[in-house]
């Protein structure tokens, strides 16, 4: 009987310590120190495991600021990276390397002339409306672009020579400059889409114009509407070019407006430096081709009117239209002064 | 001279905001600013952990690398700062900073920002020590006074450790050692590309 009465007692007791273990079981090993106190860091977040998985830590914060329980985000290291090495060199590149392709390209053809001469009889090309259009987004975009290309690269070409304080209230200015006249700016591009979007719609004719080598390439002159491939390819740069800097800027300009992230600051800052020194290189060729590059063309923007003979060799088809659309073999000639 | 930085022992932090508080007295710093700020993670959760950030004055600073007119400048005792006369306030440290430190007045209307505001380690800005136009400009000069970081001077359990970053960290590896555990150094890695073993 004493002996059954021990076996129930060990038994009894045998139970009691595995209901303890079980119990204490979730403090397992490695949630006890050495000297067998609860760890209570065993189950506390971890700043390498919470980079791992997000490479952002985000957090409650109490303050008003939300964006603030962004604890850690590495990711502005790469930002910066971007900001000082990969975008110095993507406009390094496309703007000198444009500035260098045009100088070649003047040195081996020159201006091209008007074949046939000067006809001595003009047309209307742009009405004065388009021209104020032009001129007013030109003027906006020249201003932006210099501002622009002031905070990446002023600090490196103009703040060795300007001095410290000089340096910093011109680019004082050029920060107000370049968020004041992204305004009008973004007006004359939507102006130019509206005015301008007729004519450049991309057709079969655009492909035998590329094909023989249209505008400075080739010496042919193929037949065009108002627009040539060229000329729409500029088009187009400037509307799509154009609504990703005007987007990408006013996010910049109205910062975690939204609900904005800091990623998505650091992405419009990206697609907005990015867009921006490709279009300006686009432009400096543009400017190339509407002066020095082709004789008669600056004055389609300058006066509205352009010479007879160069409408017949670069808008052929236009010219045609245009007389058609006026009932005479020259639309509105004027006699040369 | 000493390489000044921050330390916040996450498992000592109560999340009692004084440090935020005691930031903004001593350096009257201006509505909508905060120059620290603690942040929960997994709030709520078992194993949540509070950490009070500001600026860790990094090593090799990423907002002085991306700032456009270079008004940032390190101290003798390899603290970050900058020019509010030289600044324009255009955002970009905001973006490059890890640790969302750069703090900017709105001065007018849209998202117009004013000249950057952050962290001194309490050691004012480029004018003279502690005269009225650097304490208005930047806040308090303690450094200048022989004194550490309001923010880690006051911290009733002595979370937040401000100083030389030999000392602090000789600091923290003996509490770990005595206590057992330790959450890590929150944010060294990325400011200074080291950490405490824990």
């Amino acid at each position: 009987m004493a002996k059954f009465l021990t076996t129930i007692r060990l038994a009894v007791g045998a139970i009691a310590l595995l209901c303890v273990l079980a119990i204490a079981a979730p403090v397992s090993a490695q949630d006890r120190n050495p000297d067998g106190s609860v760890n209570p860091t065993a189950s506390a977040v971890k700043e390498d495991q919470l980079l791992r998985e997000l490479n952002r830590i985000q957090g409650r914060v109490t303050i008003p600021d939300t964006k603030e329980g962004v604890l850690i985000q590495p990711a502005g290291r790469e930002w910066r990276e971007f900001h000082q090495v990969t975008l110095y060199w993507i406009g390094a590149i496309s703007i000198i390397g444009m500035l260098a392709l045009l100088v070649i390209f003047y040195l081996m053809r020159g201006m091209v002339k008007i074949e046939h001469g000067r006809s001595g009889r003009t047309v209307v090309r742009f009405n004065p409306f388009e021209r104020f259009v032009h001129w007013l987004t030109a003027a906006c975009f020249i201003v932006l672009a210099v501002s622009g290309l002031n905070i990446t690269f002023g600090k490196s070409l103009l703040l060795p020579l300007m001095g410290a304080d000089a340096f910093a209230g011109w680019s004082q200015w050029g920060k107000y400059a370049h968020n004041y006249l992204s305004f009008p700016f973004t007006i004359g591009v939507v102006l130019i889409f509206l005015m301008w979007i007729g004519g450049n719609i991309p057709s079969r004719t655009d492909v035998e114009w590329v094909k023989r080598g249209g505008g400075l390439f080739g010496h042919d002159h193929p037949p065009a509407y108002r627009f040539n491939a060229g000329q729409k390819m500029i088009y187009w740069i400037v509307v799509l070019g154009g609504t990703a800097v005007a987007v990408s800027g006013y996010i910049l300009m109205f910062p975690f407006y939204g609900g904005m992230t800091v990623a998505g600051m650091q992405l419009a800052g990206i697609v907005h430096g990015v867009v921006a020194v490709l279009f300006i290189a686009a432009m400096l060729a543009h400017i190339y081709i509407g002066t020095l590059g082709m004789e008669g063309a600056f004055e389609a923007m300058g006066t509205g009117e352009v010479d007879v003979n160069w409408a017949k060799e670069h808008h052929s088809l236009w010219l045609e239209e245009e007389a058609r659309r006026v009932g005479g073999a020259t639309p509105r000639a004027t006699p040369a002064e | 001279m000493a390489r000044m930085k921050f330390l916040c022992d996450a498992d000592r932090c109560i999340e009692c905001n004084a440090c935020v508080t005691a930031c903004k007295n001593e350096n009257e710093v201006p509505w909508g600013i905060n120059r620290r700020r603690v942040v929960t993670i997994n709030d709520g959760k078992p194993g949540e952990r509070s950490v009070s950030m500001a600026c860790m004055h990094c090593t090799d600073a990423p907002c002085a690398s991306v700032c456009p007119v270079n008004c940032f400048y390190t101290t003798a005792d390899a603290v970050v700062l900058h020019s509010k006369d030289l600044c324009i306030g255009c955002g970009y440290c905001f973006y490059a900073c890890p640790f969302g430190a750069p703090q900017y007045p709105r001065v007018g209307n849209f998202g117009s920002r004013g000249k950057m505001d952050k962290c001194t380690f309490c050691a004012g800005g480029p004018e003279t020590d502690n005269a009225q136009v650097e304490y208005e400009k930047y806040g308090a000069n303690r450094l200048a006074e022989g004194k550490l970081p309001l923010c880690a001077e006051m911290c009733s359990t002595k979370s937040l450790l401000a100083g030389d970053g030999e000392i602090i960290a000789q600091i923290y590896k003996e509490r770990v050692v005595k206590r057992g555990y330790g959450s890590g150094a929150w944010g060294w890695k990325t400011a200074y590309k080291e950490t405490i073993a824990s």
